[in-house]
């Protein structure tokens, strides 16, 4: 067992106790924090279906040390809008796409699009591809997911409130 | 006493090693919870690096460029770093997914050691030197000298890795790699090429293909005299060939899950002479690409 520890997630104060030291953050947020938004894939970084941000750097869940990101911001897919079933315009994207089959690889990839496009407002096609490379999806393919990411930027860039 | 630390000076970084030797360093994590999360280490106490301030940053010293051993991939990509360390970068840009390079750092990346540690073929191209402390003190070795087999190193006890020194870029670099695809790539074979006009040196380091990242020594003295460094071209556009083979001849690959050792050499050879050929293009201005 490790000493309790507080983690930041999607803005609360999270108490985390009876953890054993090598818990990843994926297993802690999922297991202990009742927020299942990220999903437990390959647990070596490899599919990126645990996608969240730490401290603002999109990073898999499974290869962070929950105990290690005491002091970190932690936001997940659940905390991405401010009340639980809203979607945001990325989320909304997806959906009006059909960039959404099984659903499993969607919260990373969602994560993943708004990682983009907080940096790169417009990407260029090879961006996006670059920018999901580490997100495996095994229904839809990736087409549908390319193109809910240019539905989202022409929202973006046609000033439709989120 | 914790089992999680988090120091946030070299000092405490040191002592807090010394006090429990058997304690794991937790970098990027990248290779550490997958070896956790799959159950073949399971760590009593852990020291984690991120908040270690002389760890971290990307600064010039001179005639060096110093990389802060906790500097992720994604940051060695930022448009203020790369031109500093081209090939790093380039070799940065192919390791995993964005969430990886995120995550991983170049001295997660030394510490592992791993034969196909993306960075490593460039250090020892660039002639790199490693910054090491410990409870004797600071020293540093050259990379080459760093690596002592496969996911071994040369440090002692108690030591870490704070750093990496290189020269600043004086000339083409290159880094090129194959894998099974593009992104989420270990490498079947990599090449390192580092070339410095000034001091007429050129540097090569060979990944994936021997237990440790190899210099290619008579490659490298080959390619030096194969340079008009007036002209900035090779004397006879041929000698990309030689320099293949003499880039091949200095691998030492076997055959494994991933690649056969024949493959390997051959593709170690082919990347070497387009990387020379690239650096020096017949027609300057022509180079096919600048990655």
């Amino acid at each position: 067992m490790s000493d309790p520890y507080r983690l930041t997630v999607n803005g609360e104060e999270r108490a985390v106790e009876d953890a054993w030291l090598g818990e990843s953050l994926l297993h802690v947020l999922r297991e202990r924090l009742d927020l299942p938004g990220a999903k437990g894939g390959c647990e070596q970084g490899e599919c990126g279906s645990c996608s969240v941000r730490v401290d603002g750097e999109l990073v898999c869940a499974c290869l962070v040390l929950a105990a290690g990101a005491v002091g970190s911001e932690i936001t997940t897919v659940e905390g991405l809008q401010p009340e639980r079933g809203d979607f945001t315009d990325v989320q909304q994207a997806f959906v009006d796409e059909g960039a959404v089959q099984c659903g499993f690889c969607t919260p990373g990839l969602v994560m993943a699009v708004h990682a983009l496009l907080d940096e790169v407002p417009e990407p260029s096609e090879v961006e996006v591809r670059e920018a999901i490379s580490g997100n495996l999806c095994r229904c839809t393919g990736y087409g549908r997911v390319l193109a809910a990411v240019d539905a989202a930027v022409a929202v973006r860039r046609a000033g439709v409130p989120r | 006493m914790a089992d999680v630390l988090l120091p946030t000076t070299l000092a405490e970084l040191v002592a807090a090693r010394a006090d429990d030797p058997t304690a794991m360093l937790l970098a990027g994590g990248t290779d550490l919870m997958v070896a956790v999360n799959a159950g073949w280490t399971a760590p009593r106490s852990v020291i984690a690096l991120r908040r270690v301030d002389e760890l971290a940053g990307v600064r010039v010293e001179g005639d060096e460029v110093v990389v802060g051993a906790g500097t992720t991939y994604r940051r060695l990509l930022a448009p203020d770093v790369a031109p500093l360390v081209p090939a790093l970068a380039q070799a940065a840009r192919t390791v995993g997914s964005p969430q990886i390079r995120a995550a991983g750092t170049i001295g997660g990346n030394i510490g592992t050691a791993s034969p196909a540690g993306d960075t490593l073929p460039v250090l020892v191209a660039a002639g790199a030197t490693v910054a090491l402390a410990g409870p004797d003190g600071a020293r540093s070795l050259p990379a080459a000298d760093v690596f002592a087999g496969v996911k071994r190193t040369a440090l002692a006890p108690g030591e870490v890795v704070t750093g990496v020194r290189l020269p600043r870029p004086a000339g083409p670099q290159a880094y090129r790699k194959v894998g099974v695809r593009n992104a989420m790539v270990i490498a079947v074979a990599s090449v390192a090429l580092v070339v410095d006009a000034e001091r007429r040196r050129v540097g090569v380091g060979l990944g994936s293909v021997g237990p440790v990242p190899l210099p290619a020594p008579e490659a490298s003295a080959f390619a030096v005299t194969a340079i008009d460094w007036d002209a900035g071209r090779l004397h006879d556009p041929g000698a990309t060939a030689r320099f293949g083979e003499l880039v091949a001849a200095a691998s030492s690959p076997i055959d494994d899950h991933r690649s056969t050792a024949a493959y390997r050499r051959h593709a170690v050879g082919v990347m070497a002479a387009r990387a020379l050929r690239d650096a020096f293009p017949a027609v300057p201005g022509t180079e096919e690409s600048a990655a």
